[in-house]
Formats: structure tokens, sequence, C-alpha cells
């Protein structure tokens, strides 16, 4: 081979490479979904009443119904559904890599995570705040009593910023003890490492009800030092795919609204004469058809979930185990502040 | 028509030539790993660029805004990312450095211990090597660090050893409060050290005139001592101590080890120690016996015949594979994240999660370690090519 050659060679070469570089552009979302038959959901690893495994595999928790409702309004079935858990840490990069198609997993919507992730923040599923818990024999009352002490936190999350805040802005000079893991946390916790724990009151509630040998024995302190609205988000650069997740989340909202339950759905559908209803769930309008859905995409998801109301009671609601008051979550006709734009 | 260039040109360059071929697959292979590198990082840069994603390093020089546990130096929140990665690297280096110099005592003693003529010591040094080189490591870390929550008492109730506390929130101790005596100590420190060594040059002198062996390395350090304490004296003899005591829910005031720096270093010393003591033995057993046996045919006790015959000729051949045991421990030290020590690499992880800049973090995270690692490979490269056999 001459000299010449080998220049071609090594030209043809960089030149392969450089097209190689700009790969082509994937498929809408929901394309893809409907050919792979399966949605790809990003859930926590295990935080009971929000995305936990049972011992037979089977997922449960709010964040689980966002996914399973997703499912059933694309795909008209709510087992349709692959989960993915994901540490804290992962979870973004998940998404962004397309690896999974929308992050059900407990994500406070802020700012940063909007404007420089690459990523859309759909619908608030849940009011949260960031609370800290004690052991009651420590006798603290508050926050503000844990001047100096240590502090459990897990990284990877808006908590550690949170506390940073919040002791500085009341002079406490707390010093947090940072784990990657959820377990190893909750660990250092319970074994009397640190004074105190700090994540979002419903994660207290979580871990306090799982993982406390009495659960009697942890207080969850009165201040709530920040506020954690938590929902899915989905990749940017596909609006139609995040407006049906948006849109979903709405519908189980409108649904509890106008009292369309997973009992009564099918009744509703066929004999309701309110023109509400008749839009909700495809009798009278077609809304799916906007969003590129069946006719029946909402009555679908009602019906593998029930509404927002009975997903809120079934996994942490009262009766639960979580026992977590409805509080801010409860729709805003009740006294909180879930208001869902009208589905027309 | 001008004649063709000088056949003997022509065939130098031609494909027939080995030095020429030589050169063209170096060329060639050179060229293929840099299309490969740009292309990976185009890639990148160009999916980053169309998913939105933002990048760069100016982050940096952003207030970071989150606290570190522990750090040598003051930290507030309200300082810059770059300050932050510092404050884990210097964790990172402080448990790499005592790890370093523990494993080294540690590691040399287990390993002189196994030629010992005591069968206890032989057996349990044997014992103490199968054990700890064969758990893996993140294992034991895990293991101190249970031992160290579990079974110490709650902070309120704190085990007090002397002026020591140790509890759940660690080992806490008093620290001397700073007075101007102690840099007058540490000046009489410094003064000493070329007082140490002169004393020391002649000795060395009167030994190889007269014979009588003398001390080389305690009376010097007298010397440096002495030096030291003389200025503290001269200083006013401050002496002063900031001492730690029990507070409502924990100990106050005073220095602290928390439970994870002390599980990080215990762990890690005691893992890579397995390895050296190996390293150790091979390096004794590589001396022929002739050497053990002349020495003390010339009367040299068996200490003697070890520090001043067998290990000097050992240690050529255990800095290399030593090196490579610092070199792990350095990057072992990153397991720190599993038991809540700040080192570089959770500093790291908690900005990638409060930025989103995870390549540009784990790309810093690398340039580190690679660091480090070099810098301590060119340190031990240079210690090896010193204790080599100087050829005549």
């Amino acid at each position: 081979m001459s000299f010449q050659k080998l220049k071609s060679v090594a030209f043809a070469t960089a030149v392969f490479g450089a097209v190689a570089a700009f790969p082509a552009h994937a498929g809408k979302t929901l394309d893809a979904i409907k050919a792979r038959g399966q949605v790809i959901c990003g859930v926590h690893t295990g935080l009971a009443g929000f995305s936990a495994a049972d011992s037979n595999g089977k997922w449960a928790g709010i964040d689980v119904d966002m996914c399973r409702a997703v499912a059933a309004s694309t795909l008209g079935d709510a087992e349709k559904v692959k989960y993915v858990p994901l540490t804290a840490q992962a979870r973004f990069t998940a998404l962004q890599s397309g690896e999974i198609d929308m992050l059900s997993r407990n994500t406070t919507f802020t700012l940063t995570r909007d404007a420089s992730l690459g990523l859309s923040q759909t619908a608030v599923v849940y009011y949260d705040g960031q609370g800290f818990m004690v052991p009651v024999k420590s006798k603290i009352k508050s926050a503000k009593q844990l001047k100096g002490q240590t502090v459990c936190v897990q990284s990877g999350t808006t908590t550690e910023k949170n506390l940073t805040d919040f002791s500085k802005a009341n002079n406490l000079n707390i010093k947090p003890v940072v784990f990657e893991k959820l377990d190893a946390v909750e660990g250092a916790y319970f074994s009397g490492r640190c004074l105190s724990y700090t994540t979002d009151a419903s994660g207290l509630a979580s871990v306090r009800n799982k993982s406390a040998k009495n659960p009697a024995d942890h207080l969850i302190l009165p201040e709530l030092i920040s506020k954690e609205p938590l929902g899915p988000l989905v990749r940017r650069g596909d609006d139609e795919w995040a407006a049906i997740v948006k849109w979903t989340i709405f519908g189980l909202l409108e649904a509890e609204e106008n009292g369309i339950t997973q009992a009564n759905v099918d009744d509703l559908k066929a004999n309701s004469k309110d023109p509400v209803v008749g839009r909700i769930l495809g009798s009278t309008e077609d809304t799916g058809k906007l969003l590129g859905l069946d006719k029946e995409w909402m009555a679908n998801a009602i019906k593998a979930t029930g509404n927002y109301g009975e997903i809120f009671e079934r996994n942490v609601g009262p009766k639960s185990s979580l026992q977590l008051p409805r509080g801010l979550n409860n729709l805003w006709s009740k006294g909180g502040i879930q208001y869902a734009p009208p589905i027309r | 028509m001008t004649p063709p260039p000088a056949s003997a040109k022509t065939t130098r360059w031609s494909w027939r030539s080995q030095a020429f071929r030589a050169l063209a697959y170096q060329v060639l292979a050179v060229g293929f790993i840099g299309i490969l590198v740009w292309y990976l990082a185009h890639n990148t840069a160009t999916n980053m660029r169309q998913r939105g994603i933002q990048s760069g390093f100016d982050f940096l020089l952003g207030t970071a805004g989150f606290d570190i546990g522990e750090s040598l130096f003051a930290f507030d929140s309200g300082e810059s990312y770059l300050q932050a990665y510092l404050v884990g690297v210097t964790n990172t280096l402080r448990v790499a450095l005592l790890g370093i110099f523990l494993t080294t005592v540690l590691g040399t003693l287990l390993g002189i211990g196994r030629f010992s003529r005591n069968a206890l010591v032989r057996g349990l040094c044997r014992v103490y090597v199968e054990i700890f080189r064969n758990i893996p490591v993140l294992l034991q870390l895990l293991m101190w660090y249970l031992l160290c929550t579990e079974l110490l008492p709650d902070m309120a109730n704190a085990w007090e050893l002397g002026p020591l506390f140790l509890s759940k929130g660690g080992l806490n101790f008093p620290i001397p409060v700073w007075a101007p005596g102690h840099a007058m100590a540490a000046w009489g420190l410094l003064l000493g050290l070329p007082l140490a060594w002169l004393w020391r040059s002649h000795a060395k002198n009167r030994f190889n005139a007269t014979g009588v062996p003398r001390s080389m390395v305690w009376a010097p350090l007298a010397v440096v001592l002495a030096c030291g304490l003389i200025a503290w004296l001269l200083g006013g003899a401050p002496s002063e101590t900031n001492r730690p005591f029990r507070g409502e829910f924990a100990i106050e005031n005073g220095g602290a080890l928390t439970p994870e720096f002390l599980a990080l270093l215990i762990g890690l010393t005691l893992y890579t120690a397995a390895f050296v003591a190996e390293v150790v033995r091979g390096g004794i057993q590589s001396v022929p016996q002739g050497q053990a046996e002349a020495a003390s045919a010339l009367g040299l006790s068996q200490s003697h015949s070890m520090r001043l015959v067998q290990l000097p000729q050992a240690l050529r051949v255990i800095i290399p594979p030593l090196t490579n045991q610092y070199l792990n421990l350095t990057k072992n030290s990153s397991l720190a994240v599993a038991i809540g020590y700040p080192d570089v690499v959770s500093i790291a992880n908690t900005a990638i999660n409060q930025t989103g800049r995870a390549v540009e973090c784990i790309a810093l995270i690398m340039v580190v370690y690679l660091t480090t690692s070099l810098l301590t490979a060119l340190l031990m490269n240079w210690y090896n090519a010193r204790s080599a056999i100087q050829e005549r």
C-alpha cells in the first residue's frame, strides 16, 4: 500500500467517524411505546406507599399507579409496564439517555432540574415538604433544637441543600452525614449514629413504618422546612408525550372531582348525562384523539387505578399503613391545593 | 526528463522497509485512537446539546450550597463547588496518606513476623494475612462501620477513657488551644533538624574511624525533640487545651474523628496490610539464605541481620509491588461513599445531583485519582531508583 492509499483510508475512517457521530433522531416516544407494547417507567428501589415491590415482585404505590394509569391510557392495559428501579443518582441519567420513558420516582420539581437537565416536569402528584425524624427518647420537640447535631441524609436529593439552608438560616451548624443508599441512611439513623434523619415527610413516615422496630419510638417533628412538589418527569423535546403524561394525571384528578370511581366508571360511561363526565370518559366527545390516544383513554386509566383520591387512600391515606393525612393533597374544592385544568 | 530519484531512497519509503512499516502502523494506531476519542467526545457533546442538557465547567465557580460533615479546613455552604471539591480531595488524601503510613508499618511487621522463630507469632501472622486479604474490602469497611455504630454506646452515654470520649459520634479528644508558644515550638523543631543532621554525620564519621557504633536514630531524634521543647518553654509553655465534655445530646468541643473516618482508615489499613505483608515476605525470601548465614557468621544478632543485611536487599524487590498496594489503597478509599465519609467521590455525587453536570463531575474524579496515582508512582519510582543496586 502506498502512502497515498494509506492517507485515503485514514480520511475515509475520519469521515465515517464524523457521520456516525450524528445518530438519527429517535422516533416519538409514543410510537416507540406502541411498537414495543410497553411503557418503561423509572421508579424508586423501594419506598413503601410510593413505589415498592411486594414479595411476589408486584409493584405498588402512588408513583407506580401513575405508571399504570399512563400505560392504561396509551396501551389500554395497565399491566404493560416495565419497572426500572433507580437510585436517586441514576434517575436523571436513565431518563436523559432514553433508558426509560418516564420517571415516576418521588422527584421534586425545581428550577435547576427543569431548566438544565433536558427534562420536563409534568404534573404534581404529591405535595410534600421536608421534615425531621428523631427518637422520642431524645426529648427533642422542634427542629430548631438540633443545634450542632448530626443529621443523616441521602445524597443525590434536594434534601441535602434544604438542610444546609435551614441550618444556615437558623444558625444551627448542623453536621450532615451523607450516604448514597437509602438502606445505609436508615441503618445509620436507627443505630444511633445520627440524632435525626431528614427527608420528605412522606418518606419519613414510610421509613418509620417499614424499618423502625417500634414506630412509636420515633417522632416526626412538626416543622416542614421546604416545598417538595413531587411528580413524574419526561425527556424534553417530545411535547406530545409530556402532554399525555400530564393529562393522564389531570384526568385522575378530574375524575375524583366529578365522582368517577373505579367501581362506577363503566356505568357512568354508558348512562351518564353529564357532559363533563362524557368528555372525560369519551362517551360523547373524543378527547383522546387530540392526544393521539384512544377515545377511551381516561376510562381505561380510571378502570385500572381508580381516581386520584382512590389512589391516595389505597397507598398512603389514613387507612393504609402509612396513615398520611390528605392535607395539601386534597382537592381544591375540599381545602387542598390539587387543582387540575379542565378536560375539554 | 529527469531521472527518477535515487533507488535507495524509494526502497527506504517502500512498504517492504521494516522501519517504514513500523512507523506506519504506529501512525495508524495513534490515529485510530485519536479518532475514537474524538468520536466519543463529539457524540456525547452533540447528544447533550440536542437534548438541551447544559454542560461546561463554569459551575465550579458557583455557590455550592451544601454543607460537608467533616473537613480539614473550615468550609461554608456559601463557598464554591471548587472549594467543596478541595475539601473532598483533602479528605481523600488525609485517609490515603495516613492509611499508607499505617499500612507500611503494620504490613512490614507482619511480613517479618512470618520469619519469626516463635511458631505462635508465625502462625498468627499467617492467619491474619489469609483472613484479611480474602474478604472483599467493601465488606470489611461495612463491618467496621457497623461495629462503630452498633456496638459503641450512644453519644449521650459515651465511654470516658481519660480525656478521650468514644461513642457512636466517634472519638473525641482534647486539642491544644492555639497560642504563639506553639509556633515557637514548631520553629524549634525545624531548627533541631540541621542540628540532628550534624550530630548524625559526626556519629557516622566516628563509627567509620573507630568502629564503635553510635546511636544514629534515637540521639538525633532526641536533639530535634529537645529543641522543640526548649522553644516551647521559651514561648511561655502554653498548655491550655480544648477538652471535650458531655453536652446535652452529644460530646461537645475538642477535636473529633468521626466513625466514618475511623472505619475507613481501619478497614483500608488492615486490608492492604495483608497484601503488604505478602510483598515484604516475598522480598525477604528473595534474598539468598547465604546472606543471613554470612551475617550471623559475622556475629550480627538476628534483628541486626534483618535490619542491616536482609531488608536493604529485599527493598529492591519490595518497592515496585509496594507501589501497587499504595495505589490500590488510595483508589479503594473511593468506597467511602458506602459508609458516608465525605471523600471526593461523595462530594462529586452531591455536585452531580445539584448541578446535573454528570460528565464533568465524573471527569473531575478521574483527574483527581489519576493525578494522585501518578504522583505516588513517580515518588516511588524515584525511591526505587535510589535503592536499586548501584552498578559501577
